[in-house]
């Protein structure tokens, strides 16, 4: 297994403009394969999007390692990591705002190689012709502008985009959420293709745990700021171990109108959510708590079988 | 007698030499204590059409709607403002899909939703405050006293997004026409939310105009669905009904291309083909035809209406059963 990515103990921490401190991401710690799709799940709020952004060092760690391809991005100097980011790409939410309305899609995607000053004229042209081929876009709208497409289409030109330098690690931050169920379908399919076709990694950042469990190798799953359960998507969904992703699971709409939901969830603000140190951070709002975890952070710990698969970090299976 | 009767209602858009059809002799009905879900494809008409039977179009729009909609027995179209303005916010409440441009940024959200019972139940600001700080609590917004004396940029979008869910059941209206109401709002929040509609329905009677594209949230919550494609309804079903055997081959893929947690991994995901329904370039027949696999000649040139299968009305030449 050849290691892409590593993030070691990575922290950020926003001061507010009252002075107070925030801490989005807390310590965290995580190894992604060659190849492997991790997605992370979580509420808003929960630092997901902070996280991917550290990674492609849009946003700078207040603290922690993160290690693409065996390179310290944090030691790096402006000309180097800007080399490096050639290597890694974002994929956004929006593709209404991603994408400059008076720029044309040609020159949309052309851009990235214009930059990192590749291939000739018609070197690019062709590159570009190729991209929107492999997005399942025709190559007429290469003349047309953002304003003119739908958000599927939007969407698959940031992919065109994203993938111009043949990134080998992709952040995408809830790419199908702006978009229509039937276009979602569409959207995913390709980032799938294009995964198998280019040997790519993604980081799949969502709210929709039905499309992480979907795409993902593994998932992630954060709650204020720290990852408190990780594993495949069937240790995630079907044998949940955290409180918190059972009350995920619960939550999520089935389309089954036969099914009835087990009970009313009380209701909670998560933005309200304080934290509370030392201990626990679902703490108070979770229905197992103890004085131990008032007191005691929990660390993350395997379960079940088979080991080292399977992590949580609750004290109930310490 | 139905809550809200919409009969034949048709809206134009666009100059008069060259208008757009955008919602086409559309027909539906919401009972008191019912959800209805309004589903479809953006584009499709959906927002239009319930904005257009309440009158909401904005005034800059230039559009002609025709058709009848009656609230509790009383015709809307062509009502005064003023016969509107007693309806809104008041026995009709809205949930807009923007909440982050549904708010005037100007004002606190104390005045805004004090605003609704000072014009409605002519209460003095003191009184009012109490009814909202009740309703802020039920959407789940902690420390709401706080909240009343904040603007709008200092709440999150999910917040926002509540604000304006309390500010249309102020005044405990009999319809709420709720687009896209939870979208914003995590999965934990949404719950929450549809749990509260659920309750004011179950205590007060209130029916619910739901327009979502999360197939998900119409099965665990709607009474009836109607599915509409390119400004015309498809098909309309009671749920259980739409989600055991969806007859209309759109409604067909839209089912099949929902990712939920059972879809099977290895598969790629069933899409349907083809691109949204150009409404400028509307021809005679189907509007489906171009996208459906059960497609014949008739579809082509005969536009289907809606007729009765069992429990449900397809509009739709090869219905599938």
């Amino acid at each position: 297994m050849t290691q892409i990515l590593e993030l070691v103990n990575l922290t950020k921490d926003f001061t507010a403009k009252n002075g107070t401190q925030i801490s989005a991401v807390r310590g965290v710690s995580l190894k992604q394969a060659k190849g492997e799709t991790i997605g992370v799940v979580g509420e808003s709020g929960c630092g997901k999007s902070t996280l991917g952004r550290m990674i492609l060092q849009l946003i700078r760690p207040s603290s922690g390692q993160v290690i693409f391809q065996n390179q310290d991005l944090m030691s790096l100097n402006k000309s180097e990591l800007r080399q490096a980011r050639r290597q890694m790409q974002m994929i956004f939410q929006d593709p209404f705002a991603a994408l400059d309305p008076r720029m044309s899609v040609g020159k949309l995607i052309e851009e990235p190689l214009l930059i990192f000053g590749q291939g000739s004229r018609q070197e690019r042209q062709k590159k570009v012709a190729q991209l929107l081929e492999v997005c399942g876009l025709s190559s007429d709208l290469a003349s047309s502008h953002p304003g003119t497409l739908s958000g599927g289409q939007r969407q698959r030109i940031c992919i065109a985009r994203a993938l111009a330098l043949s990134p080998k690690l992709v952040v995408a931050d809830e790419p199908v959420s702006a978009l229509d169920v039937s276009v979602q379908a569409q959207v995913i399919n390709l980032m799938m293709q294009l995964k198998r076709d280019h040997d790519l990694s993604y980081i799949f950042i969502s709210h929709n745990l039905a499309v992480v469990k979907y795409v993902s190798d593994r998932i992630a799953v954060m709650y204020l700021g720290r990852i408190v359960e990780i594993g495949s998507p069937d240790d995630i969904c079907t044998d949940p171990a955290h409180p918190y992703t059972r009350l995920l699971l619960d939550a999520i709409p089935v389309p089954d109108p036969e099914r009835t939901r087990p009970s009313d969830q009380a209701p909670f603000d998560p933005l309200e959510t304080k934290l509370s140190s030392p201990g626990c951070s679902y703490v108070n709002r979770c229905s197992f708590a103890t004085a131990k975890c008032k007191q005691d952070a929990p660390k993350l710990a395997s379960v079940g079988p088979p080991a080292k698969s399977h992590w949580v970090e609750c004290h109930l299976y310490q | 007698m139905s809550l809200l009767a919409i009969e034949n209602l048709s809206v134009e858009i666009g100059p008069r030499n060259n208008p757009v059809k955008i919602v086409d002799r559309v027909s539906l009905s919401i009972d008191k204590g019912e959800t209805l879900g309004l589903v479809g494809e953006s584009g499709c008409g959906k927002t239009i059409t319930a904005m257009s039977s309440i009158g909401l179009l904005p005034s800059t729009t230039p559009c002609s709607v025709s058709g009848s909609v009656k609230f509790c027995g009383a015709e809307l179209i062509n009502a005064s403002d003023h016969e509107l303005r007693q309806l809104w916010g008041n026995r009709i409440g809205v949930v807009f899909q923007n909440p982050m441009t549904s708010l005037n940024p100007s004002l606190t959200i104390g005045f805004q939703l004090t605003e609704v019972l000072r014009l409605h139940r002519s209460l003095q600001t003191a009184e009012a405050q109490q009814t909202v700080l009740h309703m802020l609590g039920r959407v789940g917004i902690n420390q709401p006293e706080q909240r009343l004396l904040q603007y709008p940029h200092e709440l999150s979008g999910g917040q926002r997004q509540r604000v304006m869910i309390a500010m249309a059941l102020l005044c405990s209206p009999d319809l709420l026409i709720a687009d896209e109401p939870t979208t914003a709002l995590d999965v934990t929040l949404q719950l929450q939310i549809m749990q509260l509609l659920r309750s004011l329905r179950n205590e007060m009677g209130l029916g619910v105009l739901l327009i979502t594209h999360d197939l998900g949230l119409v099965a665990e919550f709607c009474d009836r669905v109607v599915v509409m494609y390119a400004g015309r309804i498809v098909e309309v079903a009671p749920i259980k009904d739409l989600f055991k055997s969806p007859r209309h081959p759109y409604t067909i893929g839209l089912l099949n291309s929902v990712i939920h947690m059972g879809t099977a991994k290895d598969n790629r995901l069933p899409i349907i083909d083809g691109a949204a329904a150009n409404l400028r370039a509307r021809k005679s027949g189907c509007a489906f035809y171009d996208r459906c696999k059960s497609a014949t000649a008739k579809c082509k040139d005969h536009t289907p209406v809606l007729t009765a299968q069992a429990d449900a009305l397809v509009a739709c030449w090869n219905p599938q059963s």
